[in-house]
């Protein structure tokens, strides 16, 4: 971002990557693929880079306002020094985080998630599935991340990016604003689980295997952590492979 | 004469008990801190409509949806009959409203074929905790006295259309005899079966008819002041509630604006804060909660769709979404009676974190909101637990190790993970 605004430039949208997607080895490989959609579309893009930083989000679902704050009010001096209008982000946290609580702050843009940009660009033809892997007639469900679904109410875009797969989408008996959350929400990611039974995402991973899918799709990191921590558990890696929205996208794409 | 003045007495003892214990519980919600939930009334208006009057978010469990419609059906309607019966009660007539004449008969017939589906749902609601034993009604929170709440208003339900029905019977049979004071009037699609269980001594019939006609009035106004000490405060509270509830995306927690006053002056030393009440960051105890959490609390049916739903307590972990409503209810009781019994000052060591709630609890929950999207009524449990770990962070610094390693992590490196900023574009490096 630094570089586009020191040429006198500004970006369509920004891409706001989020620390999953920065240090986590597995969500990278998403990043690298939301980047290569936007490319692939000639969107003028731009990552703040090492000038990003958490929004917060973790420390306010545990409690700590004080730390989301300080790193809100931090993240919003930088989007306004840059005259940001418009975000993209790959993790449905950073996306609920900037668009519902940032504005209060004195920072407010219109924000969407990856899986949004994804169904606006189907809608608009720019994006097809064609040139790549093909998903046609493969079992397929789709994980609701909970910040994404209940939390904000997007149940279709991620469903509409897997439709034009032509593949066959199955449900899972609790989806859409009855699904079952990973697991890793409310900072449980960060944190060993409370006493119980079971983890939480191999309950989520048991109603997966229900529906006998070869591809668990997602639209989190941390979904994406709990959900693949799930299959290789369940010993099911060489079956079923766990992949975010924008990777089957890139993939079906051939980028 | 005796009659009109006994019921005109029981009836205004009933109302004035009720508008006491009705006052006390606005007074306890009151001790909860300020919210502001006034705006956009017209939205707030729809979703009550929607919520509570239309039962939205029943139906996505439709048997119980189903039943509970023709007891709520029920209620509503049935109730008009109470009017009748109160000018009845005040002017000793007898069906004041049979001038009504085919629209009379109609509206009776309603309400006899309404009794019975009442009285039907309420018997399969019985068996469905008693019998089969729904796993949703059972858990840690369902103590002996939640269970026997919800079996004295099913039973009571029961009783009070069974006495509705009979009263028609001995009615009809009256009429059918050409008694004097019964009139004839009204339909009696269910209630004609029951006749011939009846006695044909009219002296017999008058006493059946004048006691079902004493305990279904007698009745109501008992039940109208057991609300306040159960869970079916709900038929009431609902609508407010509803009306209150959150609008704003779930995902969206609020933003603590005395936390911004502090945070604003430490970024810009010039910057001076606008007076803010003084108080603690997120809540020990119910007092600190906000009137609508409170409110939520009051409203709870303890139907356990939350609890069912819920990521934690489905793994087997001890956070209920319900158990946190039911203690908050019971809390912000405890301290009512308090400040009923020693005066408003007085403090009795407990709080609502650690002896109602444990910390383990709260540190279990995934704020996936699974239970706010379920509750009926739109509660939030949510919203509590968020303010308990609120308190535990900010006040106390008593949160789980791992959270605190999270958090000195975001603090130190922007990151919850122990990673480099510098490194943080490492990943366009990658392929």
């Amino acid at each position: 971002m630094a570089e586009l605004m020191a040429a006198g430039e500004e970006p369509e949208i920004l891409f706001w990557v989020g620390c999953a997607g920065s240090y986590d080895e597995r969500a990278q490989k998403i990043t690298r693929d939301i980047c290569k959609i936007l490319h692939h579309v000639g969107i003028k893009y731009a990552v703040l880079g090492t000038e990003e930083s958490c929004t917060g989000d973790p420390a306010k679902r545990a409690g700590n306002e004080f730390l989301f704050q300080m790193q809100a009010m931090t993240n919003i001096e930088v989007l306004n020094a840059y005259n940001i209008k418009k975000i993209v982000t790959g993790c449905p946290h950073c996306f609920n985080t900037i668009k519902n609580e940032y504005p209060g702050l004195g920072g407010t843009y219109e924000v969407i998630h990856h899986t949004q940009l994804i169904q606006d660009l189907i809608n608009e033809g720019k994006l097809k599935a064609e040139g790549g892997e093909s998903f046609k007639g493969k079992k397929i469900t789709y994980h609701d991340p909970c910040y994404l679904g209940r939390g904000n109410g997007i149940y279709e875009a991620p469903r509409k990016a897997l439709e034009v797969l032509d593949a066959q989408l199955v449900e899972m008996k609790r989806c859409k604003s009855n699904g079952l959350c990973c697991g890793a929400g409310g900072a449980q990611m960060f944190k060993e689980p409370e006493k119980g039974k079971k983890d939480i995402n191999v309950e989520r991973i048991d109603e997966a295997l229900e529906t006998n899918p070869q591809f668990i799709a997602a639209g989190c990191p941390f979904c994406m952590t709990m959900l693949s921590d799930g299959i290789k558990l369940k010993d099911k890696e060489q079956e079923i492979k766990v992949l975010d929205i924008a990777e089957i996208t890139a993939r079906a794409n051939g980028l | 004469m005796v009659a009109q003045i006994l019921f005109l007495v029981i009836t205004l003892a009933a109302i004035a008990l009720f508008t006491a214990n009705l006052r006390k519980i606005i007074r306890n919600i009151r001790l909860g801190k300020s919210a502001d939930r006034t705006d956009q009334p017209q939205k707030r208006l729809m979703t009550m409509l929607r919520v509570a009057f239309g039962q939205s978010k029943m139906v996505v469990r439709p048997i119980p949806a189903f039943l509970h419609f023709f007891v709520y059906i029920g209620f509503v309607i049935i109730n008009i009959e109470v009017l009748e019966i109160m000018i009845d009660g005040l002017f000793g007539t007898h069906r004041i409203f049979h001038g009504l004449g085919g629209l009379y008969n109609f509206l009776i017939g309603s309400f006899e074929i309404l009794a019975l589906t009442v009285w039907v749902s309420c018997a399969i609601f019985l068996i469905r905790r008693n019998v089969l034993k729904l796993k949703r009604f059972r858990g840690v929170e369902m103590t002996s006295w939640p269970k026997s709440d919800a079996n004295y208003i099913l039973i009571t339900e029961i009783l009070l259309m069974t006495a509705f029905l009979l009263m028609n019977a001995a009615d009809a049979k009256l009429q059918l005899l050409g008694s004097s004071h019964y009139t004839n009037a009204g339909a009696f699609p269910v209630s004609q079966y029951l006749m011939n269980i009846l006695p044909s001594a009219e002296s017999t019939l008058i006493a059946i008819e004048r006691g079902c006609w004493w305990f279904h009035i007698i009745g109501i106004l008992a039940f109208l002041n057991y609300l306040p000490y159960s869970k079916h405060f709900h038929i009431l509270f609902a609508f407010p509630n509803t009306y209150f509830s959150n609008l704003e995306p779930k995902g969206e927690f609020t933003n603590m604006a005395s936390v911004t006053n502090e945070v604003k002056a430490m970024l810009d030393p010039s910057f001076v804060p606008a007076e803010t009440e003084p108080g603690k960051f997120g809540a020990k105890d119910a007092t600190d909660l906000s009137w609508v959490n409170l409110m939520n609390a009051y409203t709870c049916t303890e139907c356990g769709r939350c609890t069912s739903v819920c990521p934690a307590n489905i793994t087997g972990k001890l956070l209920s979404p319900r158990k946190i409503m039911m203690d908050t209810r019971d809390r912000i009781t405890e301290i009512g009676k308090n400040i009923d019994k020693n005066g408003a000052e007085y403090q009795d060591g407990k709080s609502l974190l650690d002896d109602y709630i444990t910390r383990e609890e709260i540190w279990a929950c995934t704020t996936c909101n699974a239970c706010v999207e379920a509750c009926p009524v739109n509660i939030d449990p949510l919203q509590i637990i968020t303010e308990l770990r609120r308190f535990a962070v900010m006040e106390e610094s008593q949160a789980p190790a791992s959270i605190n390693a999270m958090m000195g992590n975001i603090e130190n490196n922007q990151a919850p993970w122990k990673y480099s900023p510098a490194d943080r574009f490492n990943w366009a490096e990658g392929s």
